[in-house]
């Protein structure tokens, strides 16, 4: 059964979208993350214009947060002052985001700059993330002593000192509103939530402890993707409300299956796989880069800006 | 149908006053909705050849309809490998191009109409493009119109079919075209040649009206007039099923 999307104008498969955003809310469920980096890059395989595919991401981004910050606010593991914080540096980022996404769209540079960023993030993360799992795995199998983890950073030295209870540090502000920033700008070029980035982040540059790390990002998240969603409606129509939804239905239900799935399953082996597969898609990407296309030649509706 | 055509040729052929022959013609549909079930839509396109005298025998008589969607600016770009990987570099701006161009006609076009009057008329589809090209700044062009005819002849929104007009005794015609889901709204410009002996002799020009309906008219004149209330709309939605999603499943498993 064919959709046609009202502002994507193209005409799609029903039943390949929902399968699609269960297919993403599976692995989203399972893997404990957003699903953004995947389900944009399969909207360009599926042939939605790339100003679409990245607005209304960010648009499915939303809605799979919600639930998860939800759930992580009754679990108090949210915290609100740093989660704050990190959301004034996120929509900064997110509005510098749009603008740089707008120039790049009239320059014709936008597929570039976002196949980039995909293979450049994915690939140093899920490289990071491989080697850890594996260090891990040996670890434990040896049963060593764990590092410490908490190490006090030049970045904490900064001025305008806050004090974040939930997380149990005094630091200052800076370092959280960079980190913000940062996952702004990329949530809004790339159509992703950002978390992949931002929980290294918060553990390893911040110091924050792990309880809470899942819950604060996820609040970010939420805020910031609803942002950069209602940026893109206002400033460029390139949100598919219809795509969106069929998006979040296949992916609620996708994501609900995956997460009682990844309860059975070993976490090492889990993050071991996610490593495994944030590669592939950098890979295919890098590839794309790489390799000279079929097809020299594109399209793009309307003259140079 | 043919019957009744005929008969309706029959008897326009009577009661009006000709000069040579002339085109009498009609749409199966003037206008297509643009549903959110969409999936292409067809469109017949037949007539008759109304004429006061016998035929004259000089010449073979051919038809050619072109159907043409609305213009707009098309930016063409190009990638070349720059530093190990595959850039956008070079890029050409068509003023207007056609969204959908299709042609039929009873024969190989340039074996029946006369290449001057197919320019004057713009019938082909290279010519249907290029006609309406911008400001060049290149010195060679062609490789970017000709990716533009290729691109658009792949997603089948440019078709050439030479033999597709049907003409049955000199006197009826009919087309069928077969519109891709991919529309764009706006007017589809239907255009009938009568040529005889590769000049055209009359011409017949009509339109077909485009235009999405109901939940989608609705959703796309939201997003363009109302954005900030389609923002809220779209972000109220992801929350609300996202929230929904967790309560149902919470609901299941307890």
């Amino acid at each position: 059964m064919q959709i046609y999307l009202p502002i994507a104008e193209v005409s799609v498969n029903l039943f390949l979208l929902l399968g699609l955003g269960g297919l993403v809310g599976l692995l989203s469920g399972l893997f404990g993350v957003g699903g953004g980096f995947l389900i944009t890059p399969l909207l360009f395989f599926i042939g939605i214009p790339p100003a679409v595919a990245v607005a209304t991401g960010a648009n499915q981004v939303v809605a799979s947060s919600v639930s998860g910050v939800l759930a992580q606010f009754k679990r108090k593991a949210v915290d609100v002052p740093m989660g704050i914080v990190l959301l004034i540096g996120g929509v900064g980022g997110s509005a510098l985001g749009i603008w740089a996404f707008n120039l790049l769209t009239a320059l014709g540079q936008i597929d570039l700059v976002v196949q980039l960023c995909y293979v450049v993030f994915l690939g140093a993360i899920g490289l990071l993330m491989f080697q850890e799992a594996l260090r891990t795995m040996r670890r434990t199998k040896k049963g060593g002593a764990r590092r410490k983890r908490h190490q006090h950073l030049w970045l904490h030295n900064l001025p305008l000192k806050m004090k974040f209870r939930a997380s149990g540090l005094y630091i200052s502000v800076i370092p959280p509103l960079l980190v913000g920033l940062i996952v702004g700008v990329l949530a809004a070029i790339m159509g992703v939530g950002g978390g992949f980035i931002m929980v290294p982040a918060m553990i390893y540059l911040l110091g924050m402890p792990t309880k809470v790390v899942i819950g604060t990002s996820l609040f970010q998240i939420l805020f910031v993707s609803a942002f950069t969603t209602a940026m893109h409606a206002i400033t460029n129509q390139s949100v598919d409300v219809m795509l969106a939804l069929m998006l979040i239905v296949g992916g609620v239900i996708g994501a609900q299956f995956g997460s009682r799935l990844g309860a059975r399953l070993n976490a090492e082996q889990l993050r071991i796989l996610l490593a495994l597969l944030v590669i592939m898609v950098a890979v295919k990407l890098g590839l794309d880069l790489l390799l000279r296309p079929d097809e020299l030649f594109s399209l793009f509706p309307g003259g140079i800006g | 149908m043919t019957r009744l055509l005929t008969l309706f040729a029959l008897l326009l052929a009577c009661a009006l006053p000709a000069r040579g022959e002339e085109i009498v013609a009609g749409l199966s549909r003037d206008s297509i909705g643009i549903t959110a079930s969409f999936d292409g839509s067809e469109i017949l396109i037949y007539g008759a050849v109304k004429r006061n005298a016998p035929a004259a025998q000089t010449g073979e008589l051919h038809v050619i309809v072109t159907l043409e969607g609305p213009s707009s600016a098309v930016t063409i770009r190009r990638k070349s490998r720059e530093m190990g990987i595959w850039v956008n570099t070079d890029s050409l701006t068509v003023g207007a191009a056609p969204s959908y161009y299709a042609i039929a006609s009873s024969g190989p076009m340039h074996l029946i109409l006369d290449p001057v009057e197919d320019v004057q008329q713009r019938i082909s589809i290279p010519l249907a493009v290029r006609a309406f090209a911008g400001p060049v700044q290149m010195s060679d062009v062609r490789p970017f119109t000709q990716a533009l005819l290729r691109i658009r002849e792949e997603e089948g929104l440019y078709k050439e079919e030479e033999g597709a007009v049907r003409i049955v005794e000199d006197t009826l015609f009919r087309a069928d075209f077969e519109l891709p889901a991919n529309l764009i709204e706006g007017d589809y410009k239907t255009r009938i040649f009568l040529v005889r002996d590769s000049h055209i002799i009359d011409r017949y020009q009509s339109a077909i009206y485009v235009r999405r309906v109901g939940l989608e008219r609705w959703l796309y004149v939201l997003a363009q007039d109302y954005a900030p209330l389609y923002a809220l709309l779209s972000l109220a939605l992801a929350v609300f099923s996202g929230w929904a999603a967790a309560a149902v499943f919470r609901l299941i498993r307890s």
